[in-house]
């Protein structure tokens, strides 16, 4: 019996001195935040910056002059209309569809990409059926919902998962398809069995693809929604996309161009929001260390 | 079934196998594929390993050491042959440490004991306990890819440990680590298996890894694998990786070694 102290003493002093050499050095301070972020933002802000300049430049340059606005009057007229409850109605609208089809293509496109991912037969006859739809052009979806749904929102929440879904799909496929068969082994071997599998390994080692398929969703998804928000015009309902489409009728270009800065700046931000919950899972997972 | 009226083993030693053995091999043989491009990986291979008994298996490239290991932790079936651990609990470790990179190192020691319904509580002072067994009390909450690939191998052998087995299957455990790590592991290891009375099978193709750890070394041919050879080693412990009856035993397996490959040169 053990009569000896635990036989794994010995060599715990040099352990414990590999170890200390072995370890990373502590990571740097987050009290750097500030420097952090405006290393972050600076290039954002030039090519902002420049784009602008290039705008006025063209603006000065007199093309299109009785048309084309300079920076200066659009920005103050998206800002007259930011005093107004419309264009915030509009958001409302816009925003709401996207929350409830990006819901609903979470959804289906993750019972779809489960499916297909562990039945074999199915995933060769859909598989690359998946990958073709996702590089339709979102906007063909468009007269296909109108004369399914007539022109509702319905039809919209239809585009948005007809071109979400597909990607969130194949980001939940390349997971399954990139999991190491090791961690599966390993597993096993400690006997989790199909659910515990599941949940203890198959669904955490797919999460960063799955949040790249969730991201890749997002932005086809937002395009979708504006194709379909700019063609089906509800009475009553003002959003984004008829906002544009008015501008268009009213040959506004000051106010076009303002929505579309909204569009681009609410797309951003939502992608922001994707990349710092993609960042995190990543350094978690030790994919991407440090790397915001 | 036809593989053994296709090839005969001209050099087979007759394994001794006492009885109550902890893991027995009788007559495995492992075919992959079938028709002209079937390979025999593994050819009427009897081995045994005694409970408490530490065997290391060595052999060249396509010795199918591997294989062996994957039909005893049960992940593969034989194509023929008769493979029994006697119902005791068997766990694996790999030449890479296998943890699951989103857990922290106590997390991934827990999860065989959360897989076996060990109550909260129980399972804290039982990670704890792991975590001292390995010298890794300070890095629980670290993630793996924080940790020194010594370090991960070292968790992976405590959570192979939380797995309660009493038959350890190591492949090529400590082939990824540098020569000092590796020593201090052997140690670590041989502590392990005196104080819980494992059973282990050790595949390496460090032969005086082989001699440093094994009760007995086992010496496998190459495609397909087959026993020619079993070398006892019975000098104490511990026993050093440089010293003079290491090296000496480690030479005589290692000519042997060499003969089979040679054969597979011409």
């Amino acid at each position: 019996m053990a009569t000896d102290t635990p036989a794994s003493q010995a060599p715990a002093a040099a352990i414990a001195g590999l170890d200390n050499l072995d370890v990373l050095p502590p990571q740097q301070a987050r009290g750097q935040f500030w420097a952090k972020a405006w290393a972050a933002a600076w290039p954002k802000l030039l090519a902002l910056v420049l784009a602008l300049a290039i705008w006025q430049l063209v603006y000065l340059s007199g093309f299109k002059h009785a048309i084309l606005p300079g920076p200066a009057t659009t920005l103050r007229n998206l800002w007259e209309q930011l005093h107004h409850g419309l264009i915030w109605q509009a958001i409302g609208t816009t925003l709401r569809r996207a929350v409830i089809g990006f819901a609903l293509a979470l959804v289906i496109g993750t019972v779809v990409g489960a499916l297909v991912s562990r039945i074999r037969p199915l995933r060769a006859a859909v598989g690359s059926l998946i990958t073709a739809v996702q590089t339709l052009p979102s906007i063909v979806w468009v007269p296909f919902a109108i004369i399914l749904f007539g022109a509702n929102t319905t039809a919209i929440l239809f585009v948005i998962v007809m071109t979400a879904a597909p990607a969130i799909a194949n980001g939940l496929i390349a997971g399954a398809d990139y999991l190491p068969p090791l961690l599966l082994r390993a597993g096993k071997t400690m006997g989790l069995r199909r659910v515990s599998l599941y949940r203890h390994v198959i669904m955490p080692a797919t999460l960063p693809a799955f949040v790249g398929g969730l991201k890749q969703g997002w932005a086809f998804g937002w395009h979708g929604l504006i194709a379909g928000e700019v063609v089906v015009i509800i009475l009553g309902q003002p959003s984004l996309g008829v906002l544009l489409t008015n501008d268009q009728d009213q040959a506004d270009m000051a106010s076009a161009i303002g929505v579309i800065i909204l569009i681009l700046i609410i797309g951003i931000v939502v992608d922001m929001l994707f990349n710092v919950v993609n960042g995190r899972i990543r350094r978690r997972w030790g994919v991407a260390e440090g790397a915001a | 079934m036809s593989i053994d009226a296709r090839r005969a083993a001209p050099a087979a030693v007759t394994p001794v196998t006492p009885a109550g053995s902890a893991v027995q091999i009788s007559d495995v043989s492992k075919t992959f594929g079938r028709g002209d491009t079937a390979l025999l990986a593994l050819d009427r291979v009897s081995l045994s390993v005694a409970p408490g008994e530490f065997v290391c298996l060595i052999g060249a490239s396509g010795c199918g050491k591997s294989t062996l290991l994957s039909l005893v932790a049960d992940l593969d079936t034989p194509t023929s042959g008769e493979l029994s651990t006697g119902g005791r609990r068997v766990s694996l470790m790999f030449q890479e440490s296998a943890l699951f990179p989103w857990l922290t190192a106590a997390r991934n020691i827990e999860l065989p004991l959360r897989a076996n319904g060990m109550p909260r509580a129980e399972r804290r002072d039982r990670v704890a306990e792991l975590l001292d067994l390995v010298h890794l009390s300070a890095f629980a909450d670290k993630r793996p890819h924080q940790l020194s690939g010594g370090m991960r191998q070292r968790v992976a052998l405590a959570r192979a440990l939380a797995q309660d087995a009493e038959i350890l299957l190591m492949d090529e455990p400590f082939g990824a680590l540098d020569a000092m790590t590796r020593d201090l592991l052997h140690e670590v290891l041989e502590g392990i298996w005196r104080r819980n009375k494992l059973s282990i099978l050790f595949v390496t193709h460090e032969v005086r890894e082989a001699v440093r750890l094994g009760d007995r070394v086992v010496l496998l041919s190459s495609r397909p694998g087959r026993v020619i050879g079993e070398f006892p080693v019975d000098f104490g412990r511990p026993r050093g990786m440089d010293s003079a009856q290491t090296v000496e035993l480690a030479i005589k397996i290692k000519a042997q070694l060499r003969e089979e490959v040679i054969r597979h040169g011409n």
